[in-house]
């Protein structure tokens, strides 16, 4: 009998979940936030077709607050890989001024993300979103199913959502409903960066420590990132040697100090480490619960 | 991290040969690499409270989830100024308002010795099916009974359902042992009880443990307050805890086909996941159910070409030859092949709002396979309080029972007991979409009572048709018919006497009223029955 490992388990399980999307759905897409555990579902995707590329296109919903090594490292994959990218800004947004400074995190990320992808999603007529989001994140995503289904306002029913046994997914649903599926969904931190250094798997450079020009601002490390965040009375650039749990828009994302340089280095300090990955993230303290409201919303 | 070591060693370039996966690579090796668990319990015995305990002795809590935990505590909080461990996984806001656990929730953690899934399921009947599926995926499970209540009857439905789902291995936690003094009597009563309830339920091993979640007595480490108690604390146990192996099928794999990869004309895999046995390069195969024949030509592992594969891994095959194979067929080997079937005999554990009614027609979905299929017979409905089969007429939401199934088309399938990837599949109503059962298949075995309506004889059959069967679950809905078919009769007794003046005339026709009616209704609905569900085809957002 082959004995599977751990990994190998949960590669397959992830597999099995994007072949099932593009088996049942008809126009899939692969949201791709540039992130560690994009990078890995962007892997297991172009495995599941080997040796085919994954007939669906990669979507970045660009919020054009991002590191500028993110877009960089997107532009370069795309075409490393040869796959189409579809990149979408929500310009009605960018016209009206939104940014995380001026409008707060809550507003930015609601109109520039959230809405941003509902924008994609209804343009292109995706009926299927793939994410990298996993149950190990956050208390609401623990209760999120592989398939979720959302209406046609793209809305999350948390209290009423199918039951799903075993790897049986009930895929069908009504015209304009469409699924967001999570082939990571029972991944942790963990999985994903000894998966990453297993797999060999490229990764965004800001995840490394390296020395970077950051600010102290409300208790966490930002990064200027360019010349649109200005610094406000009292605050001082200064160079420190850090490197960044998840990765967001820059003025949201919040950096540790560490030494860190290489994968090895990085998966020792995690396991070390007392805090979680989203306490970086300022749009998570928005308040308890207002992850569960931004997903009823039609955040990811 | 040794299985990642091991990993490590070897190279994995896509479309090369791949010789370390032809040895079957045993890089977790011990039965005691990674636990699946579920709790259950009845409401309010304090199963998130257990979960949240075991994180946090654990260390699988960050600090600031901690701080969260301390306002969150204060603000949902059960336990006054001290944290309410229940917040930790139940992280829907209606939830936290409730103080009840909805959906499952599943968490990871790991000690030293094992990692761990943990789903927390719901305790009302009303999420049942979301019970079951946190246990369709379990390798064990914590049913939690409150010490000061005993055996409620959700204790006997959910070890039912989990034993239904295939669980091997239930710990039982009796909780709550700090609001009964810590009473040996007490626990002892409990274990000897539930020892009795479960004995038919055929577990490979039932282990108890008296607990405080609340205060985290016996839950990492024994507690000095229960002496004697002479067992290992909960943690400890679980990490302990050998699964029972699915039996190990070597001869006879099967591939239920999933995706039909075709990126260029020189190319036409198969792809899915290995439902069972081993599959080697140069096997014979047949496709299911068409039966046609070919020989494995090439397997596609992640890592690249290999030369066999096991149950568990996603792949893709190409054939020798040009045959017939789409989604939803089986490939197997030609030696054991399982039978196509259209016919099923299934255990259902009804999830579906609306009751389940013989001649039905929903669609299934078993493997990667779907068809249209009709309940042709209900044998009987399980009791879950006494597990006693009763003969029944329908099954409400949370009934289990034992039906007939006719299928639009042959399915490769096999017994659940023998494998969950070929004999589990769920049901699906055609027009809502919901998920509206759990099957399991299960051939007919000796200990099996012809019971269906239709196998009780012409006589009994009358009988029954005109009273109903009394299942346990149905017992409402069949007073509420039977106090119906009284009333039709009464008022075509008073509506032929009243006129007329002829009581016996009037009495006959009431009777008659009450005794044929429901005949009719049965033939009218044989003849619907009849009808042919439309053929459905594959890919079509199934």
């Amino acid at each position: 009998m082959i004995q599977l490992s751990h990994l190998q388990k949960l590669e397959a399980e992830a597999i099995f979940i994007i072949r099932e999307v593009v088996a049942t759905c008809e126009k899939p897409v692969l949201l791709y936030s540039i992130g560690k555990d994009s990078a890995v579902l962007l892997h297991l995707a172009m495995k599941a077709f080997y040796p085919g590329k994954p007939p669906f296109p990669l979507l970045h919903v660009d919020t054009t607050w991002k590191f500028r090594d993110m877009i960089a490292f997107r532009d370069q994959t795309a075409s490393r890989l040869g796959l189409d990218l579809i990149v979408h800004i929500n310009e009605e947004g960018v016209r009206a001024g939104v940014n995380p400074f001026a409008s707060g995190s809550r507003l930015h990320t609601d109109v520039m993300k959230t809405q941003g992808l509902k924008q994609a999603l209804d343009k292109y007529g995706f009926d299927a979103a793939f994410g990298g989001a996993r149950r190990d994140e956050e208390k609401s995503r623990a209760k999120e199913r592989v398939f979720s289904l959302r209406s046609g306002q793209h809305r999350w029913d948390p209290k009423n959502q199918r039951p799903e046994p075993w790897r049986l997914f009930n895929t069908r649903k009504a015209p304009g409903e469409s699924f967001r599926v999570f082939p990571l969904s029972n991944w942790t931190e963990k999985d994903v960066w000894d998966y990453i250094a297993l797999e060999n798997i490229p990764v965004v450079p800001l995840y490394f420590a390296a020395p970077r020009p950051v600010v102290r601002r409300n208790g966490a490390w930002i990064m200027r990132d360019d010349e649109r965040m200005d610094l406000l009375p009292g605050e001082q650039l200064e160079t420190r040697m850090v490197r960044f749990r998840t990765l967001g828009c820059y003025p949201l994302t919040g950096a540790v100090e560490s030494e860190a340089a290489n994968l090895t280095d990085i998966i020792a300090e995690m396991r070390a480490s007392r805090s979680s990955e989203r306490e970086g993230r300022v749009i998570d303290h928005d308040g308890s619960g207002s992850m569960e409201q931004k997903k009823q919303e039609g955040y990811f | 991290m040794a299985a990642l070591a091991k990993l490590k060693g070897q190279p994995a370039p896509a479309g090369q040969p791949h010789p370390a996966n032809d040895q079957g690579q045993s890089t977790e090796g011990s039965a005691r690499a990674l636990l699946r668990f579920i709790t259950c319990g009845s409401v309010d015995d304090g199963k998130s409270t257990l979960i949240g305990r075991i994180l946090y002795e654990a260390g699988a809590v960050f600090d600031d989830q901690l701080s969260a935990l301390d306002s969150d505590s204060r603000k949902f909080g059960t336990q006054g100024a001290a944290p309410d461990f229940a917040l930790l996984v139940d992280g829907l806001s209606a939830e936290r308002e409730q103080g009840i656990t909805i959906d499952v929730a599943y968490r990871y953690f790991s000690t030293d010795a094992r990692s761990f899934i943990v789903a927390d399921t719901p305790g009302h009947e009303q999420y049942t099916r979301n019970m079951a599926t946190g246990a369709s995926t379990a390798d064990l499970a914590i049913i939690l009974i409150d010490a000061r209540k005993g055996l409620l009857p959700q204790t006997r439905r959910h070890s039912f359902i989990v034993s239904l789902v295939g669980v091997r291995h239930v710990v039982v936690a009796v909780n709550k042992m700090d609001l009964v003094g810590y009473d040996e009597a007490v626990y002892r009563q409990i274990e000897q009880d539930y020892r009795k309830a479960v004995a038919g339920l055929g577990f490979a091993s039932i282990d108890f443990v008296p607990v405080s979640a609340r205060d985290g007595e016996n839950v990492t480490s024994l507690s000095g307050l229960m002496p004697w108690y002479r067992g290992p604390a909960l943690l400890p146990l679980l990490e302990s805890v050998v699964v029972v192996a699915e039996a190990e099928v070597e001869a006879g794999f099967a591939l239920p086909v999933q995706w039909v990869n075709r990126p260029d004309l020189d190319f036409r895999g198969f792809a899915g996941t290995v439902a069972q046995g081993r599959l080697r390069v140069g096997d014979a195969v047949a496709a299911l159910p068409s039966g046609r024949r070919s020989t494995i030509a090439r397997i596609l592992a992640p890592s690249g070409d290999v030369s066999q594969a096991g149950a568990g891994q996603s792949v893709t095959v190409t054939l020798t030859d040009e045959i017939d194979v789409s989604r939803g067929d089986v490939i197997a080997s030609l030696a054991h092949a399982p039978t196509a079937q259209q016919e099923l005999r299934a255990r259902l554990l009804w999830t579906g709002e609306a009751a389940l009614r013989e001649g039905g027609e929903f669609i299934l979905k078993l493997a990667t396979s779907t068809a249209n299929a009709q309940i042709v017979r209900l044998h009987h409905s399980v009791d879950i309080e006494s597990y006693a089969e009763t003969p029944a007429e329908s099954l409400a939401m949370n009934g289990i029972g034992l039906a007939t199934l006719k299928l639009d088309r042959p399915l490769a399938v096999l017994d659940y007991a023998r494998s969950r990837e070929l004999g589990g599949f769920i049901l699906i109503d055609r027009l809502s979409n919901q998920t509206v059962a759990f099957g399991f298949v299960e051939s007919r075995t000796a200990r099996d009572k012809p019971r269906s309506v239709a196998e009780a004889g012409a006589a009994g059959r009358a009988v029954l048709r005109l009273v109903g069967w009394r299942g346990a679950q149905e017992r409402r809905a069949w007073f509420e018919a039977a106090s119906w078919r009284l009333a039709s009769g009464l008022f075509v007794f008073a509506a032929v006497a009243l006129p007329t003046g002829q009581w016996a005339l009037a009495a006959a026709l009431g009777l008659g009223d009450v005794a044929l009616r429901p005949l009719l209704k049965g033939l009218h609905a044989r003849l619907w029955a009849r009808r042919a569900p439309p053929a459905l085809y594959d890919g079509a957002g199934i």
